[in-house]
């Protein structure tokens, strides 16, 4: 399909906190709201900007790994939780590892494609913090093959990235890299502390670049190529957005210039026995990227501002790279030179990405559509950034396992 | 016999006392790591947690597990290599509950003190008791002639154990600090009779358990209870004195506050005394002064607090009892009045008290502030005494007279023998009191 065969938008974007270290409400010792409090708090969030739950057609929910954090399957089942309004629709949940969010996102799209609906909520949560990290790196390590697991790092995932650092420090000089991985970070905390969802939003350090430079990777206590602030948060959270065909923005009243169209998206699926053909590159992400941009019929000089899926710094600089803004090798370089920050040539995760406002792992791919609807028409608060009507595209990017599952959307505002 | 072949069966005595048990978590990893050296395959390891009471030893296992699973998640990385050849571990869980299970497996907790029979190595953590220590050791050593004996007495003099119990040098003092889990300074007190073998494996098993060895010479309170304890009377005589002129918990107050913050200690002495035990301290004096004929380390305060049932000390869930003083999160909020068996709350008497001693000097800083400062520790304590040595505020005076002291009785450590160095007196101040500068030093000259 090279153009969607009907306008899709989405709108009344809603965020919980995301919950976890660096939070100073949270307590690990103390109970904390679990799964069910945030899929209710995120879906009445958007129910109220559209009218309310009659309008609601269908559900779709997205979580990576509740059925091991939580002991908690049959997900779906919480949408009618939500309200008592949502008795009886037909719901579903997505599983896609950290691209779980983005695939229920797919799914809602494909359900107004299909016309089955025209006004779909669909939420993203993950509660992770229900156990210590050395055991969520076991549930998390789900997203690679089991096959590799015994071989794999204590901290599976990071491990894997690290080993992805390590092939680029090898190819184009560890300073080097480490100097845009840096600024990658500085920029993930800076955004965040402009937006009071964030879990970095009270981060007070002054010399974040110091502190980053004090924290040499040290693989005797974590990954021999990361240190923790290369590293996403590990967090509880929830996000909502609902997806709508123009009939759906009628049904609920909301005007076009409140919602963002869907003009272009992807869904890429790398086989996950296989290992990265090559570690210094993501090539589903750039496959996916191309797809979703050639659907839009956009090139990448038209976005406005993009969501990346940086769960490690180093994946920021590689998606710089498969997304055509630097050369292979040059990405570092790119992001050092602040191009990706908030005022820079393309502004990447304008309110902290992964890094700075967390990782509710399955609730990432909605939250990172949140964002690019809040930027696009103007919801975005402190952390709104200047769009210009030259440039009036935003881009999701949520990937799944070691770029395994990938899905990329673009964006518009509803009135352009 | 080398280092694992010792370590093949060992008993702690005392295993669920606040030491003991200790003592044990220690030991039981470092035999289970021990155990999993493939060299060491197919051999069994046998840990004796020995104590008299059932209940104690009920708790220890349930803090064992809990604590070993700390230590196994803290090491996970290097636990996914250990059992590298495991297929059936394959997750961080599976590792971390089979490594729980190889450390719980090599302990057994016993009640009688034939288990020790077979063991080549037999920590000692029981009480503070000098006739009932010789009688176990003796009785241990008749059965056992090889077993080397690891005391964690804090007082008692090693050699007099030795003669009494006749063992024939297989003894020395192996003094962990409280928690030793935590506290990384372990006194070793050898005395001429042991083995050059004997010293090397202490050496090396404490050098394993990652601890900072301070070698001690064999006098009762060696050095950490040589400095507290004259520490400790130090401030209680002060806040006698000082109790002539206002109420004497005004002046516990006041001493407390002086040693704490002036002395940029992490906690005043009379704070300290409770954290120790009255109870204890009492003891440990009672078990040194007849070692000292030239000195008489004794308090009758500390007696009437103990008659009166007033000991402080800890709860098993580690919060703290109150003594002299009572504490509400672990703060203290009142002192205790010996007259009328009650506390008078600090708040009261707070702001009066802090007057009386004036403003500390501009440039102090908390312990905590200092003594975790980066690098920058000794020119903080440079100025902060700087200032100091020119005030002559009542704070100022009472800090000035409690450094001279602390200073002296450094001093004596080592010309009385019990110190090699007056290096070795500041170590075990600097690590096992964690106080932030150590007491033989030039301030204030």
């Amino acid at each position: 399909m090279s153009k969607l065969r009907r306008k899709v938008y989405m709108t009344a974007g809603y965020n919980t906190v995301s919950m976890g270290t660096g939070r100073s409400e949270f307590n690990p010792k103390k109970a904390r709201p679990g799964l069910e409090h945030y899929i209710k708090e995120a879906g009445q969030g958007t129910l109220a900007k559209i009218g309310g739950a009659k309008n609601v057609d269908e559900g779709a929910i997205g979580n990576f790994m509740a059925a091991r954090f939580n002991k908690q399957g049959h997900l779906a089942g919480f949408i009618p939780y939500i309200d008592e309004e949502l008795q009886y629709k037909p719901c579903i949940r997505t599983e896609g590892a950290c691209a779980s969010g983005a695939l229920s996102l797919v799914a809602g799209m494909k359900s107004v494609l299909a016309e089955t609906a025209d006004v779909v909520l669909t939420i993203g949560v993950e509660v992770q913090n229900t156990m210590k990290a050395i055991y969520g790196a076991d549930v998390l390590a789900g997203a690679g093959w089991f096959q590799k697991r015994k071989n794999g790092h204590a901290y599976f995932f990071p491990g894997q990235f690290s080993d992805r650092a390590k092939a680029y420090y090898e190819k184009y000089g560890m300073e080097y890299a480490r100097k845009g991985m840096k600024q990658w970070f500085i920029n993930a905390v800076e955004n965040a502390r402009l937006c009071p969802t964030a879990q970095e939003y009270e981060n007070k350090v002054d010399d974040l670049g110091g502190l980053y430079d004090k924290m040499t990777p040290n693989g005797k206590a974590f990954v021999d190529s990361l240190n923790v602030l290369d590293c996403s948060k590990v967090s509880d959270g929830a996000s909502a957005i609902a997806i709508m065909s123009e009939e759906g923005l009628e049904r609920c009243g909301i005007p076009k210039d409140q919602a963002v169209q869907i003009v272009g998206y992807a869904q890429v699926e790398r086989n996950i026995t296989n290992d990265p053909p090559d570690k210094t590159e993501l090539t589903a992400i750039k496959k996916a990227v191309k797809q979703a941009l050639d659907m839009a019929g956009i090139t990448k000089d038209d976005l406005a501002t993009a969501e990346i899926h940086d769960c490690f710094s180093i994946a920021g600089i590689l998606t710089t790279e498969a997304l055509g803004f630097a050369e292979p090798g040059k990405g570092a370089e790119f992001v050092a030179n602040k191009n990706t920050a908030r005022d820079g040539i393309i502004p990447m995760n304008t309110t902290g990405g992964l890094i700075g406002w967390g990782h509710p792992t399955g609730g990432t791919g909605v939250h990172q559509a949140v964002t690019i609807w809040e930027q696009l028409t103007g919801n975005a608060g402190e952390a709104q950034i200047n769009i210009k009507p030259e440039k009036p595209y935003g881009m999701t990017i949520n990937m799944g396992g070691d770029d395994v599952t990938v899905v990329a959307i673009v964006y518009k505002r509803g009135d352009f | 016999m080398n280092y694992d072949e010792r370590l093949q069966n060992v008993t702690v005595l005392g295993a669920a006392g606040k030491m003991g048990s200790g003592i044990l978590l220690l030991t039981a990893v470092e035999m289970a790591d021990l155990s999993l050296k493939p060299e060491n395959k197919g051999k069994t390891f046998c840990l004796n947690a020995m104590d008299v009471s059932q209940q104690g030893l009920a708790g220890l296992m349930r803090y064992l597990k809990d604590q070993v699973r700390k230590v196994a998640e803290k090491k996970t990385v290097l636990l996914r290599h250990l059992y590298e050849d495991r297929a059936d571990l394959i997750e961080n869980e599976d590792v971390i509950d089979e490594y729980v299970f190889d450390v719980m497996n090599i302990v057994r907790p016993v009640t009688t003190i034939e288990s020790a029979f077979d063991s080549n190595l037999v920590f000692e953590a029981i009480i503070e008791n000098e006739d009932l220590k010789t009688k176990i050791f003796s009785q241990i050593h008749q059965n056992n002639p090889d077993a080397w004996f690891f005391t964690n007495t804090s007082s008692i003099p090693i050699h007099i154990l030795d003669e009494k119990a006749g063992l024939n040098g297989n003894i020395l003092g192996f003094h962990f600090y409280n928690p030793p889990a935590v506290q990384r300074l372990v006194e070793l007190i050898t005395i001429d009779a042991n083995s050059d073998e004997m010293v090397e494996f202490a050496k090396a098993y404490a050098k394993n358990l990652r601890k900072v060895v301070v070698p001690s010479n064999d006098k009762a309170g060696f050095i950490g209870n040589g400095h507290f304890m004259r520490d400790a009377l130090h401030g209680i005589h002060e806040a006698e004195q000082l109790a002539n002129e206002m109420p004497l918990v005004e002046a516990i107050y006041m001493v407390n506050k002086v040693s704490q913050d002036y002395l940029v200690r992490p906690m005043g002495i009379f704070q300290l005394i409770d954290y120790v035990g009255i109870d204890v301290v009492r003891f440990i004096m009672n078990v040194m002064n007849p070692h000292l004929p030239n000195e008489d380390l004794h308090s009758d305060l500390l007696d009437k607090l103990f008659d009166m049932g007033i000991k402080g000390g800890q709860n098993s869930d580690g919060s703290q009892k109150d003594g002299f003083l009572k504490y509400e999160r672990g703060k203290p909020v009142a002192v205790f009045n010996p007259e009328t068996s009650e506390y008078v709350d600090i708040s009261g008497m707070q702001a009066r008290i802090d007057g009386l001693l004036g403003e500390l000097p501009a440039s102090w800083n908390p312990w905590k502030k200092v003594n975790f400062s980066r690098g920058g520790k000794d020119a903080m304590l440079e100025k902060y005494f700087s200032e100091l040595r020119s005030m002559n505020s009542l704070g100022a005076q009472l800090a000035k007279k409690y450094i001279t002291r602390s200073n002296e009785i450094g001093d004596y450590l080592v010309t009385s023998g019990v110190a090699s160095t007056k290096e070795d007196v500041n170590t075990v101040m600097l690590t096992g009191f964690y106080h932030a500068f150590g007491p033989i030093n030039e301030y204030l000259k």
